[in-house]
């Protein structure tokens, strides 16, 4: 979601170029965005056995809450269920010198303790890979990394994760693309897993040899367009940052320094 | 001032057989020079070494010499060659860069690397998407364009640099009709602006025919014959070689056949 700022008429700059960030929590500075969200993931791991994750889990799910984004959380949430599910079963079953049987049914004794520790573990992972996903949901890759690279980060790195995020979308497309074309010279890739096997070599071929010859044509026409050049390249679009927001960060940044040291150094046993 | 090859010759990595041999060629400013040849004769090669690109970018052996406007380009950087020749490919996805959200950002990304003054960066972009007549897909995000959009795109984005010289790598081979008429015009506007001198190689005889004041034939690697448009895409020898004459040359010649001379067709 943005919203289109005035166009910068001083330099001329279309309108749809300046765009801005707008919305609750999507207005924030993408940089404030990840810190909170690092923060987040650091802090799951950090604090406590139970509090910490708990404590996470609910500060994501009231940023995803203010952003409106929370029914595209619980999607990102059910595709973690497999992940869930499966800590879940070998905690419970196999922790490692638990005593306490919920029930015992012949070799299979599931126990308290181990149940508990799956729990533990699984919220934490919640709070973290949530956490991420607020990031994304309400930051537009193209914002952050103009951040980033106003705040210093290299061409080389901002090109990379940029191309990067767009490469999977088009890796996924190219692959559809050599599916059909194989299944019309009659490779039959549906039914049975082994079918589905078998079709995986004929597509794997075309995508990573033709990944591979993109990234000689690519790397030919970024250096045709000067992207080898010195220096720092011109920056085009500026998102509104403000004092509240820096220093904020700050703090941030200053508290979870606090909490890592105090962990680290075994001050925050008392935490529950 | 000109793109000079004087007798070059290149090798890629890792063969013997050399890809180009003994070729001279001059690229005049406001010049258009076409080349063709059939598949592996060389066209591509030829516009790689004349940008610059190999063996700078993917090594190989160069002999000979190339220069733009005196500068030799084996001691050019690659981003000094890009302000003075610039190169489209046959493939628009891949000369995008991926990173931009709007057709505009994504023509001022040779610009922006050049780390010229806001200002001008504005002005390159909206001279180039103007020079080209898409300046109403600036808004548009550059992956969901057609393929001739996409291929004016990548050709605006070379503009944009503000080259003296274009090197054109069969810009419509993977275009369909619509999107070849696209460039076409867009490359006949250019050409009528003047100023800029291309080299365009191209297996479509009938857009070289409109555009091009001299045609270059390739065979093997050599230039098998070089010489005013119009003569060398009406020559005899043409088919022999693996190029297929324009659609007018073919229909003179069926006509001729068939008792009726129609010489201002082929002429």
């Amino acid at each position: 979601m943005t919203s289109e700022a005035p166009a910068d008429d001083r330099h001329g700059i279309p309108a749809f170029v300046v765009r801005v960030p707008a919305g609750p929590y999507r207005s924030l500075n993408p940089v404030t965005k990840l810190v909170i969200a690092l923060s987040e993931v650091i802090l799951a791991f950090a604090i406590g056995s139970w509090s910490g994750p708990i404590l996470v889990l609910a500060v994501v799910l009231g940023c995803a809450a203010i952003a409106g984004i929370l029914r595209p959380l619980w999607v990102i949430a059910a595709v973690t269920l497999p992940v869930v599910v499966s800590i879940l079963l070998v905690n419970t079953f196999l922790y490692p010198g638990a005593k306490d049987p919920i029930i015992t049914v012949g070799p299979f004794a599931p126990t308290w303790t181990g149940l508990a520790f799956g729990v533990q573990v699984t919220i934490r992972l919640l709070a973290a890979s949530l956490a991420l996903a607020v990031a994304y949901l309400t930051t537009r890759t193209d914002d952050l990394l103009t951040e980033l690279e106003r705040r210093g980060l290299g061409r080389r790195s901002t090109f990379l994760i940029g191309a990067a995020t767009e490469t999977v979308p088009r890796t996924i497309t190219r692959a559809g693309e050599i599916v059909d074309s194989q299944r019309a010279r009659g490779l039959d890739t549906e039914g049975s897993w082994w079918k589905r096997a078998r079709g995986v070599l004929p597509l794997a071929g075309p995508v990573v040899f033709g990944a591979l010859t993109e990234v000689e044509e690519r790397t030919m026409a970024l250096e045709s367009r000067a992207f080898s050049a010195p220096g720092r390249r011109t920056m085009i679009r500026h998102l509104p940052d403000s004092g509240v927001q820096r220093w904020f960060r700050r703090a941030l940044i200053a508290v979870l320094g606090l909490i890592v040291i105090g962990r680290v150094l075994g001050a925050l046993r008392w935490v529950p | 001032m000109s793109l000079t090859l004087t007798a070059v010759g290149y090798r890629y990595v890792g063969t013997s057989r050399p890809a180009l041999a003994g070729i001279d060629l001059t690229l005049a400013p406001g010049e258009v020079v076409g080349v063709v040849g059939a598949n592996e004769a060389g066209k591509s090669t030829l516009c790689l070494v004349a940008a610059g690109l190999a063996p700078a970018t993917i090594g190989g052996r160069l002999d000979g010499a190339v220069t733009v406007d005196g500068l030799p380009t084996a001691q050019a950087h690659p981003y000094e060659l890009a302000q003075r020749c610039g190169v489209l490919f046959q493939n628009p996805v891949t000369q995008l860069s991926g990173t931009a959200p709007t057709v505009w950002e994504e023509v001022a990304f040779g610009p922006r690397n050049l780390a010229l003054p806001l200002t001008e960066v504005v002005g390159r972009v909206d001279d180039a998407l103007a020079a080209l007549a898409i300046a109403e897909l600036a808004e548009r995000d550059p992956a969901r364009l057609s393929g001739g959009q996409a291929q004016l795109v990548a050709l605006a984005s070379v503009l944009a640099l503000r080259p003296a010289y274009l090197i054109l790598d069969e810009p419509t081979s993977q275009l369909d009709p619509q999107g070849t008429r696209l460039v076409g015009e867009a490359l006949s506007r250019l050409v009528a602006g003047g100023g800029t001198g291309v080299l365009l190689t191209e297996h479509k005889t009938d857009l070289l025919w409109g555009l091009a004041g001299r045609v270059v034939v390739l065979d093997g690697g050599r230039a098998a014959l070089s010489g005013a448009a119009h003569a060398v895409l009406a020559d005899d020898r043409l088919a022999a070689w693996g190029v297929e004459p324009p659609g007018r040359v073919r229909l003179a010649r069926t006509a001729e056949a068939a008792g009726v001379a129609l010489p201002e067709l082929a002429a």
